[in-house]
């Protein structure tokens, strides 16, 4: 059974299409990227998804079955732009929080404090929101998101404010997540941790899907044709190699249609060269971005 | 536990623990047990100003007074000149004297000396020497019972018929209308209080994002319904707390001092009926307000889309003192039964007038009917508006979306 299915939903506000037939699925034990620039259509998707705005058309299918009240209790969600309630207390905000999502107070309770050890929060337990700083808070509302054990978390911008230890903090909860089952949609612009994380991604711009599948295979079908090198000595002219770009610390070397890789690692093999580091390059999740996004906005 | 009341605990429970909320509960019996302890101290400190016998002389120029110069505590002595009774006023023998002179029957005027500053002259000794003059000018011209009624023709008691002419349980006055004022005013901070805290709360999670995260959990009626009815509940404690506190004080009060404060009633069905207005009036204007927190983009904007609707209730206050000339004027029907003015217009005429049974089933189907108007509108923006964030829709906008539901 998959997590969420998203079957050519429709929205469009004041005759503006922000979310354009948009279809998708997450399955249990990925982390799905939802990548895409500003004003993409991407948290209206996800607010479809949540239930929080019905779409135009189209229909979003959560844990195998349509979105329903019950069906919430299994879904996380962490919103892009956050906020607590100020003058509540750390414990209280949660438990209340949990509650909504069907827990009762003592299992809340206990799940709150693990989570607050877990992220070192426990010390903070009975401060108002309004005390604590903007990155402990936002670890407060992470521990909101996944506190009932939800089969789907969705996660927008997730690391947005967040200092470099409480952002390996949670990815590698998020990680554990994935190995628990659940499935995970990370939203973010960041494309290196979307590298980093995601098995899945779907790229949208202007409220259409313009990439979406594999990250390996789509990284790798944008693949330009050239290697990396990194070496000592002379290099020469290489037969096949159209183009040399020098690098920081590495050649890139563009092949004409012709040549493979592997031919040009026999020809640098045979020039006596010694050879330090040799990969076939794929270009950054970045540059597949503007690419992709600029070819839709020229 | 069902999540409407998940979220009517939390509202309700956040309401009363606000600090506003606790001191304007508190400060109402407060204020009136002070008023009351107040009132016993002054009038403690104040005794009354004839405590035993006074001596007051009088110099008779006229001739024939001579008889009844006992009048209560006032004891009245004869000087033949003014200059003895100056003198013993000087003297401190006599409080005051006062001179009777030859053309007293033709003028009336009696001339009181004093060492006194006063304003005008003591009531006890005033109504001494008027009783003393009128016992001494009727007497042997009337038998002495009609010298009684003279000095004191009429005492009126008004007594309320029903219209089966049984003796009315309510006997009106400023007695009965001093409580429906007082709580006219109070109704008009409940609602306005608590229909404010929703607002404020509802701009405060949508400012702060907060209502994504309810609105992934919980639908937007269970959201509308716990909201409304927890803040609600938390207002009608506090009207609760008035209402039994009125009817403690005001026994306390009528037991300590009597007099005026005694005369003061709740009328009949006014508690059934403050409570009534209360929970319809709040229900209308809690609807309102989070139709206004749902397009507002702060709260400060809020509750200035808000006071639209607060003027109205306030208007009943404004023109009570008409009310109170002419009560039977029609406008106070229109008042009493357009739905923003009708609470507190109902209980400030339940102090004034009888209101025809009509008018109040009319009232409150009116305030009903136009709940279930505002809540159909308002949950047609409700959902669309509260995440919509930063601005402030046009009023075009609005107006489509309303149509469009």
């Amino acid at each position: 059974m998959l997590a969420a299915e998203v079957n050519h939903i429709f929205k469009s506000y004041a005759d503006k299409a922000v979310v354009n037939d948009l279809s998708f699925s997450v399955a249990r034990g990925e982390i799905f990227g939802l990548i895409g620039p500003n004003g993409a259509g991407k948290t209206t998707a996800i607010r479809m998804m949540m239930d929080i705005i019905k779409p135009d058309a189209g229909d979003v299918i959560i844990l195998g079955e349509k979105l329903s009240e019950a069906s919430k209790n299994k879904l996380g969600y962490l919103p892009e732009e956050r906020g607590l309630y100020r003058k509540l207390t750390v414990i209280d905000s949660i438990i209340y929080l949990a509650s909504l999502k069907g827990m009762d107070r003592h299992s809340a309770e206990e799940k709150a404090n693990e989570l607050l050890n877990q992220t070192g929060m426990l010390p903070h337990k009975r401060k108002k929101i309004e005390e604590l700083s903007q990155g402990m808070g936002q670890i407060i509302q992470f521990i909101v998101t996944i506190i009932h054990d939800p089969e789907l978390v969705i996660l927008d911008e997730p690391f947005a404010g967040l200092d470099p230890v409480n952002t390996e903090l949670l990815k590698g909860m998020f990680v554990d997540l994935r190995n628990q089952g659940k499935a995970v949609i990370l939203s973010t612009h960041r494309m290196n941790e979307v590298e980093e994380l995601c098995d899945r991604i779907l790229m949208i711009n202007n409220g259409r899907a313009v990439l979406y599948g594999n990250l390996i295979e789509i990284k790798s079908s944008y693949r330009s044709n050239s290697v990396i090198l990194d070496f000592d000595g002379e290099l020469g002219e290489v037969p096949g190699v159209t183009e040399r770009r020098t690098h920081k610390g590495y050649v890139e070397l563009v092949l004409d249609g012709n040549t493979t890789p592997q031919q040009v690692l026999e020809r640098l093999v045979s020039t006596g060269i010694v050879i330090n580091r040799f990969e076939v390059a794929t270009p950054p999740l970045n540059e597949i971005f503007l690419k992709v996004v600029g070819k839709k906005h020229g | 536990m069902d999540k409407t009341l998940l979220i009517f605990r939390h509202e309700f429970l956040h309401t009363i623990k606000r600090r506003g909320f606790i001191i304007m509960t508190l400060i109402v019996p407060l204020v009136a047990l002070l008023a009351i302890g107040g009132f016993q101290l002054i009038s403690g400190v104040a005794e009354p100003p004839v405590a035993g016998e006074v001596t007051i002389g009088y110099v008779d120029k006229s001739g024939g007074f001579e008889g009844y110069t006992q009048q209560g505590k006032v004891n009245l002595v004869r000087f033949d000149a003014q200059n003895d009774a100056t003198e013993a006023l000087v003297e401190g023998d006599i409080k005051e004297y006062f001179v009777i002179p030859p053309d007293y029957i033709s003028t009336g005027v009696v001339s009181l000396y004093t060492l006194e500053k006063q304003l005008v002259a003591p009531e006890d000794v005033a109504t001494a020497i008027r009783n003393f003059l009128l016992s001494n000018l009727l007497e042997g011209k009337v038998p002495a019972a009609t010298v009684d009624r003279v000095e004191a023709p009429l005492n009126l008691v008004t007594t309320r018929l029903t219209e089966t002419g049984d003796i009315a349980p309510e006997q009106g006055g400023f007695g009965t209308f001093i409580i429906p004022v007082v709580f006219g005013i109070l109704l008009v901070f409940a609602i306005i209080f608590s229909s404010t805290y929703l607002l404020q709360g509802l701009v405060e999670e949508k400012e702060n994002r907060l209502i994504e995260i309810l609105l992934s959990s919980v639908s937007a009626r269970q959201l509308l319904t716990g909201k409304v009815l927890g803040i609600g509940v938390a207002g009608l404690v506090q009207v609760g707390v008035w209402v039994i506190s009125a009817s403690l004080l005001l026994s306390l009060a009528s037991s300590t001092f009597g007099g005026f404060i005694s005369t003061i009633q709740l009328p009949a069905n006014f508690l059934v009926l403050a409570v009534v207005y209360f929970i319809l009036g709040y229900l209308l204007f809690a609807v309102l307000s989070a139709g206004i927190g749902a397009i507002s983009s702060s709260s400060r904007e809020g509750q200035q889309l808000i006071g639209i609707f607060t003027l109205p209730l306030l208007i009943p206050i404004w023109f009570m003192s008409l009310l109170m000339l002419f009560p039977n004027n029609p406008i106070w029907v229109v008042l009493t039964i357009f739905p923003v003015t009708a609470p507190v217009e109902v209980i400030i005429r339940l102090g004034v007038s009888e209101i025809p049974a009509w008018q109040l089933a009319a009232s409150i189907a009116v305030l009903a009917l136009s709940i279930i108007g505002a809540l159909l509108l308002t949950s047609r923006v409700f959902r669309t508006y509260l995440l919509m964030y930063g601005k402030r829709p046009r009023f075009g906008e609005i107006i489509r979306s309303l149509r469009s539901g």
